[in-house]
């Protein structure tokens, strides 16, 4: 439980344009190199309109799993894993990545990328995962997937590409809206007046 | 009304048209007034001072779901956010140091051949976590619009003056005890289509790393005493005015450096950590492996 109370977040809002991106911000390693893939999809409103000002930041393992502790993410040796990478959706809403399938970070786990989302129009920043689709009974282990019910769940769990990337839309709102997640379990943090415990008792 | 907007719709209603210096004042739509914003504003500023009085805690982030910020409509998830317990990658920050930032980044008075027009300020303060650790060797990135209240991005055609020695953005990796410090110009407060008259209060944004993954959080810091909060529903969308003030710098006179710039404070407090910290970590031995 902390002790200080924090800092509230505000929007990105639409001028970041010019200050978050970076040269190769989004090539965790270079196109085209050994065990890299591409990581891509579509960003959506509740409307289904894409969003033409959202930023995405993912943060995962290695594909052996481990967790790089690496400097050099802002300039980019050509080298380096770090694990860690930034892209701006383009006009048609569209992010892309080249990384690689991360690892488990133990055995039998299922293997995720961390993901957090910006927009314009969006207040605080969005926490979620994506999940690798191949390794069923490892997904249908892990403690967050199955505190969720199918629908839900599907929205984590990227899509096989035939070229061997992954696929993988976010939708801020609506029916089919991407699970976004809470870390914060000692207030009231960023939950509403109704949030719905019954998943954490679930998962208990 | 808004619901049926597309986003480029809402797009185009939030940023100021090129050329026009009026054009935000002969919008052919519907318009809504400041005065219709700030009856909607204060609506759910009374609901929450009910909620309060009736033993409610305060609220310290701000609500995803606030409509007087019209581009957050269709943008806001709808459903609660799913409670989850962190896990690994996620108990855990990308690395930054001086391969990526260089000192003088920090100085935005000096990337051009001449100085900025405007204010010279200095904005510093300290990045701790939940439990008051200083977050050590950690990426700060900031933005700002110039002393005009323009920003460089080419989206922004509001016709103030852009000004060639100024971009506006800074980066800095925090000291050993959390600290960071920025000096710049005093941004200026800028329009935009929300509403008829709209006006952002002058503000830094502000991107931030912890030491967890978690943590990350984005954000804008305000100047004290400005008379546009109450009107803003960015600055407003945080309902609690304990938690505003959290994004209000501080004038510092000891941070000011005579005959030179102003001083702000401003520390950021991150959520809590959810990891069990090893001694080195708590002491701040961060991972810059130059």
């Amino acid at each position: 439980m902390s002790k200080l109370t924090p800092t509230p977040g505000q929007t990105v809002g639409p001028f970041y344009g010019y200050a978050l991106p970076f040269n190769k911000d989004n090539e965790l390693l270079a196109p085209g190199s050994p065990g890299s893939i591409r990581l891509q999809g579509t960003v959506y409103d509740g409307s289904g309109s894409t969003i033409p000002d959202a930023i995405l930041e993912i943060w995962q393992p290695d594909s052996d799993g481990n967790i790089v502790q690496r400097t050099g993410s802002l300039v980019r040796d050509g080298y380096t894993f770090t694990g860690w990478g930034r892209g701006s959706v383009g006009n048609s809403g569209v992010y892309t990545f080249t990384t690689v399938n991360p690892g488990p970070t133990a055995p039998g786990a299922a293997a995720f990328i961390s993901v957090a989302v910006f927009a314009r129009g969006l207040m605080n920043r969005l926490f979620t995962r994506v999940y690798l689709p191949e390794n069923e009974e490892a997904l249908a282990n892990d403690p967050l997937l199955s505190s969720l019910d199918p629908e839900r769940r599907k929205t984590l769990i990227a899509r096989r590409d035939p070229d061997g990337g992954l696929t993988w839309d976010i939708r801020l709102q609506g029916g089919d809206e991407t699970v976004f997640l809470d870390f914060q379990q000692d207030g009231s943090l960023e939950t509403s007046v109704n949030a719905d415990h019954s998943a954490r008792e679930n998962q208990a | 009304m808004p619901h049926e907007q597309t986003a480029q719709a809402l797009e185009s209603e939030e940023l100021v048209p090129p050329a026009e210096p009026h054009a935000a004042h002969v919008a052919p739509k519907k318009v809504e007034t400041q005065a219709d914003l700030s009856a909607e504003i204060k609506g759910i500023s009374d609901r929450y001072a009910e909620a309060l009085k009736n033993g409610r805690g305060p609220e310290t982030m701000p609500r995803l779901d606030y409509a007087p910020y019209r581009s957050s409509i269709l943008r806001h998830p709808t459903k609660s956010l799913h409670h989850a317990d962190p896990e690994t990658i996620e108990l855990y920050s990308p690395a930054f140091g001086h391969q990526d930032v260089h000192a003088l980044e920090s100085d935005l008075t000096i990337q051009h051949n001449g100085e900025p027009q405007g204010e010279r300020i200095i904005v510093s303060g300290r990045v701790l976590d939940g439990d008051g650790r200083a977050v050590a060797g950690q990426l700060v990135e900031i933005w700002q619009a110039n002393a005009s209240g323009r920003y460089i991005h080419k989206r922004d055609q509001h016709p103030a003056p852009l000004d060639p020695n100024f971009t506006g953005v800074g980066r800095c990796i925090t000291g050993d005890d959390g600290s960071y410090s920025f000096t710049t110009i005093k941004p200026g407060a800028y329009p935009w289509k929300n509403h008829l008259n709209a006006w952002r209060p002058a503000h830094i944004h502000f991107s931030m790393f912890g030491s967890e993954f978690t943590q990350r959080i984005v954000t804008q810091m305000y100047f004290p005493g400005d008379q546009l909060f109450p009107l803003d529903p960015i600055y407003q969308s945080i309902v609690d005015q304990d938690a505003r003030d959290r994004l209000v710098a501080e004038y510092d006179h000891e941070l000011t450096s005579p005959e030179w710039a102003l001083g702000y404070k401003w520390d950021i407090i991150l959520t809590g950590s959810k990891r069990t910290w090893t001694e080195n970590e708590a002491y701040g031995d961060a991972g810059d492996e130059e």
